[in-house]
């Protein structure tokens, strides 16, 4: 399995850490009800077919990424900076924080 | 009081040669980390072309005679072989002179060698570019004095495993080469 970094290219699947479903990048807010708490923490789907999860280039230049991958056919569909999310501000002198399109994929 | 020794991070370790092939350390540079501070990536690309270098794109490395900035990761790079002249208050600056074990590997089936310990295909790669990748289970950077030898840096602590697989590999590779 490889994973196209959104700023190494594609690598090998050893050099990336996973942690889970990408709902993790949207915490409720303070005070949000014990409900969404609940969904935030436990609530998953388990799709055949199209899921999106966070994954960390830990061996490589550690950004967060987020992967849209298919779970049937394994295919990794889209790769972004979880950074790209709602960013606000300048990133680097090479714009590497910057807002950009999503890599390969359809729209949201 | 105690009277420190300084020893290199691959002292007594390197070189070593097989066949050909050499791996020996590369001691004595500055090394800097740069990371960019908010807002000021336009000035900091500005304050190194004075430097003689630039802000490295992703995965590639800007050389001047005497020193180089790689490419290490997301908004991050190293300086090395200069002082980071200029650049107060345009990145957050860490010297980590003392941090890496740096090392060079040449000799015809180098990239063979690195085939062995690190997933990326290494057979093309030329000055200008840099990596960040793993070399056996330890993160590295690699950069390419010329096409075919390889500067690889890993963690000091890291420096008699890192030995002992590139060695490993050598023999490996040279063995097979003398078949
Ligand atoms: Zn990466």
């Amino acid at each position: 399995m490889r994973i196209t970094c959104p700023l190494c290219g594609d690598r090998d699947r050893r050099e990336f850490y996973y942690y889970g479903d990408a709902v993790y990048a949207d915490r409720p807010a303070e005070g949000a009800a014990p409900e969404a708490w609940d969904a935030y923490l436990h609530l998953r789907d388990n799709p055949a077919g199209e899921t999106r999860d966070l994954w960390y280039h830990e061996m490589g230049c550690s950004a967060w990424i987020e992967v849209t991958r298919n779970t049937v056919t394994h295919a990794v569909l889209a790769t972004r900076l979880l950074a790209e999310r709602g960013q606000t501000g300048e990133g680097g002198p090479s714009g590497e924080g910057e807002p950009k399109p999503r890599r390969k994929g359809k729209p949201e | 009081m105690i009277r420190l020794i300084e020893k290199t991070p691959c002292e007594a370790l390197l070189p070593v040669t097989c066949g050909a092939l050499t791996l020996r350390e590369i001691v004595g540079d500055r090394v800097t980390s740069v990371a960019p501070l908010k807002g000021q990536g336009a000035k900091l690309a500005t304050a190194l072309k004075k430097l003689g270098l630039g802000w490295p794109a992703p995965n590639t490395a800007i050389a001047s005679a005497t020193a180089a900035i790689l490419w290490t990761g997301r908004d991050q790079a190293f300086l090395i072989g200069a002082d980071p002249e200029g650049l107060d208050g345009l990145a957050a600056l860490t010297d980590q002179s003392d941090g890496w074990a740096r090392m060079r590997l040449e000799g015809p089936g180098a990239a063979d060698v690195l085939a062995r310990l690190v997933p990326l295909d290494l057979r093309g790669f030329a000055p200008g570019q840099a990596a960040r990748s793993q070399l056996g289970h330890m993160m590295a950077i690699l950069t390419a004095p010329e096409k075919g030898s390889f500067d690889i840096m890993v963690f000091r602590s890291m420096a008699e495993t890192a030995v002992h697989e590139i060695h490993h590999a050598m023999k490996a590779v040279s063995a097979r080469a003398a078949l």
